[in-house]
């Protein structure tokens, strides 16, 4: 195993690039730390599968270097990385048995029978085939074929980093929690780097260490969940985590205040004048609270179980607030209380402390 | 009365039951949701409604006409699958014109029925493009507005949104119950995630093995399940469950010595119970409570909420609480249930309502 240092790279699909424009991935210098678990988090056509390319060697970057430890290996191809991948269909052997294909990756590296048997012995319990791996892997479920896929992304020990492509897209969702834990398992016990990409945000926020969140080529922000969740670096990060997303509003900010419409804000520290212009503020539905008074109207509400959704009209915005499950909800005109702690500045649509 | 009327529908493939005994009805103006694990026989349904299986036995009508033998071309149908579908030659704009055009309707009136919904479906800049310039999100948009203009008597959603982005679900789950709210058409929607059937909201139909097991308004079928079965295809993160003693108003856990005040109404005897993950709590509650030690399995962190797995009483559980809670593998924590968040279910399966 080993670091993997993403080393000033770009990368782009026209042959002349001269905008920033025609970067599929821009500048990005970044280092995989050895045994982390990460995830590639963001839209389609945000550049993500173009990273895990770069990485596993499927595309050699226009720019800059990709170094595993020490090595260079920026044109060496797949084969020659040493690392294990999984994608998001199922890649298995049909005729063989699943012991077959679990054995397979250990086989092909020259490892002694006795070793081989412990390893995939040790891989089936975990993932639940002990009972299957005499079966013939053609007769299998969807799922369960994902599952040895899986399984044979893991059973290797030596790898520098184990890759995976949305790699529960075709699993039911009661058994994506059990596989999702299982792989956080295996990552504590086993200490692989893991690099996972998804844009579903509740598999990437509960697999990896740190999110690295991608928009339109770039690296927006890279950090554990809580700091994506709390003081998202950028309004894209505030709009794609959380369910429903950020409120993002245009404002206008002069100190502790920020004036919308005929509405003042209340802000946590000072912020000074900010030009007038990209100024906006955000704050998270989970930190709105609803009040008696005529600052907005309720929409619609939406019961979630858990908790609710409430979606009002604020100085002509459409907002969402959070609700716990068992509190009343107000309906027509109320009052609203933005937690000054929770409630961040934007400029130009990256966070801003402003003043002090 | 319009509405889509399913009579003891039964479909067996090679002696291997599909759906078994199938009796239900959906009306226009409700958002229908059929929800269930793959393999519970949504797909095989909505097939039967459309007339592209026939049913083995049993009848279905539509504004109490018989439909049972009527081949799909003359059916009123609009069906949009998990894979967008769209005429790849054609522009998006005759994509969505196609049924109008197949229909004969006048020129003018085309165009503005076309324009009006593609405004709905914000794809009005992509009229002109073909649909494989377009992201994912798009094309569905486009197979969503061809069902929707055609003004179907029977419009047949198949997890239009599984395919798509999170984020493009999210919009599109909160707009669709609207879009279709005005048709006048019967809307079915299959889906496989309980939380999506919840943010739907409307009438839920959860099936199980080719069987309904339950159906009703969906924030009523949630709180009010009829079976163990019914709660736990309603649950997600999985519903957790142990069993209990009842005995003299005092609720006792299998394998736990200490009790607590039961709710009223409960007879005494033997219960399973279940409490879904934001019920399982790492604070002590300030009513009765139980209190049950807990070995962490893993923990994941979202961000605004932690997922505990635990094991505990030697069940798997999952508690999903507020906040970011770090707990460690392995470690020793005690957590909570009040027993006015618990489901009851008798030796049957069945629920038994407390008071």
């Amino acid at each position: 195993m080993a670091e993997i240092h993403l080393k000033n790279i770009a990368h782009s699909y026209t042959a002349t690039p001269t905008t920033p424009e025609d970067y599929a991935l821009k500048a990005l210098d970044h280092v995989w730390e050895d045994g982390g678990a990460y995830a590639l988090l963001g839209p389609s056509g945000c550049g993500k599968t173009t990273l895990l390319n770069i990485i596993s060697g499927l595309l050699t970057p226009s720019k800059g270097q990709v170094l595993f430890g020490d090595e260079d290996v920026t044109t060496r191809d797949t084969a020659h990385r040493n690392i294990a991948q999984v994608f998001q269909f199922p890649v298995i052997y049909d005729t063989m048995t699943v012991r077959g294909n679990l054995e397979f990756p250990l086989k092909n590296r020259g490892l002694n029978q006795t070793a081989i048997d412990a390893r995939v012995e040790e891989i089936a319990a975990m993932l639940g085939l002990t009972e299957r791996l005499q079966e013939r892997a053609s007769n299998l479920s969807a799922d369960a074929k994902q599952i040895i896929s899986l399984g044979r992304g893991l059973v290797r020990s030596d790898v520098n980093a184990i890759l995976f492509d949305e790699p529960l897209t075709v699993i039911d969702p009661h058994k994506k929690w059990e596989l999702r834990s299982k792989l956080k398992e295996l990552h504590r016990q086993f200490g692989f780097t893991m690099v996972y990409v998804t844009h579903d945000q509740t598999e990437a926020l509960t697999f990896a260490d740190k999110v690295v969140v991608m928009y339109e080529g770039e690296v927006v922000q890279i950090g554990t969940p809580e700091e994506l969740f709390e003081t998202p670096a950028h309004t894209f990060v505030g709009y794609f985590i959380g369910s429903p997303g950020m409120n993002i509003l245009r404002a206008t900010v002069e100190g502790r205040t920020a004036t919308i419409g005929k509405s003042k804000i209340p802000l946590s520290i000072d912020y000074g004048i900010l030009g007038s212009s990209g100024i906006e503020i955000g704050i998270r539905p989970e930190f709105l609270k609803l009040t008696e008074g005529d600052m907005a109207t309720v929409n619609a509400v939406e019961d979630l179980g858990r908790h609710k959704i409430v979606r009002l009209t604020f100085e002509g915005h459409n907002i969402a607030a959070l609700l716990p499950e068992c509190e009343n909800v107000p309906t027509g005109s109320v009052g609203l209380a933005f937690d000054p702690a929770r409630t961040l500045v934007y400029a130009d649509s990256h966070l801003t402390k402003g003043a002090n | 009365m319009v509405a889509l009327e399913l009579d003891h529908i039964t479909v067996k493939a090679n002696d291997e039951p599909w759906l078994t005994d199938v009796s239900a009805r959906f009306e226009p103006g409700v958002f229908n949701v059929l929800l269930g694990p793959t393999l519970a026989g949504k797909t095989t349904l909505l097939r039967v409604m459309a007339g592209l299986d026939a049913p083995t036995s049993g009848a279905l009508s539509l504004h109490g006409k018989d439909l049972t033998g009527v081949p799909v071309k003359k059916r009123s149908i609009a069906f949009v699958y998990q894979q967008f579908i769209n005429y790849p030659s054609l522009s998006v704009y005759d994509n969505i014109a196609s049924p109008l055009k197949v229909a004969g309707g006048a020129k003018a009136q085309i165009s503005a029925r076309v324009e009006k919904i593609a405004e709905l479906l914000s794809i009005t800049p992509m009229l002109n493009r073909k649909p494989l310039e377009l992201s994912g999100g798009q094309q569905q948009r486009v197979a969503l507005a061809r069902a929707l203009v055609k003004e179907a008597d029977l419009v047949l959603l198949d997890e239009p949104l599984a395919n798509l982005d999170y984020k493009l679900r999210e919009e599109l789950r909160a707009e669709l119950p609207k879009l279709f709210a005005e048709t006048g058409s019967v809307v079915v929607y299959a889906t496989t995630e309980p939380e999506e059937a919840l943010m739907l909201g409307g009438h839920i139909t959860l099936m199980h093995e080719g069987r309904i097991i339950q159906d009703g308004p969906t924030p009523n079928v949630y709180r009010e399940p009829e079976n163990l079965l019914a709660a736990r295809t309603f649950s997600d993160p999985p519903l957790n469950s142990v069993g209990a003693h009842m005995k003299a108003g005092e609720i006792r856990l299998v394998g736990l010595t200490e009790g607590t005040k039961a709710p009223a109404g409960l007879a005494d005897g033997a219960y399973q119970i279940g409490f879904r993950a934001h019920h399982l709590r790492i604070n002590k509650p300030a009513g009765p409570a139980l209190a049950v030690k807990a070995k962490i399995a893993v923990t994941e962190i979202t961000g605004s909420e932690s997922f505990i797995h635990v094991d505990a009483l030697s069940e798997r559980w999952t508690a999903l609480t507020h906040g970011v809670h770090p707990y460690a593998a392995g470690e020793q924590v005690i957590l909570y249930i009040d027993p006015g968040d618990c489901l009851f279910f008798g030796p049957d399966g069945k629920r038994v309502e407390a008071r």
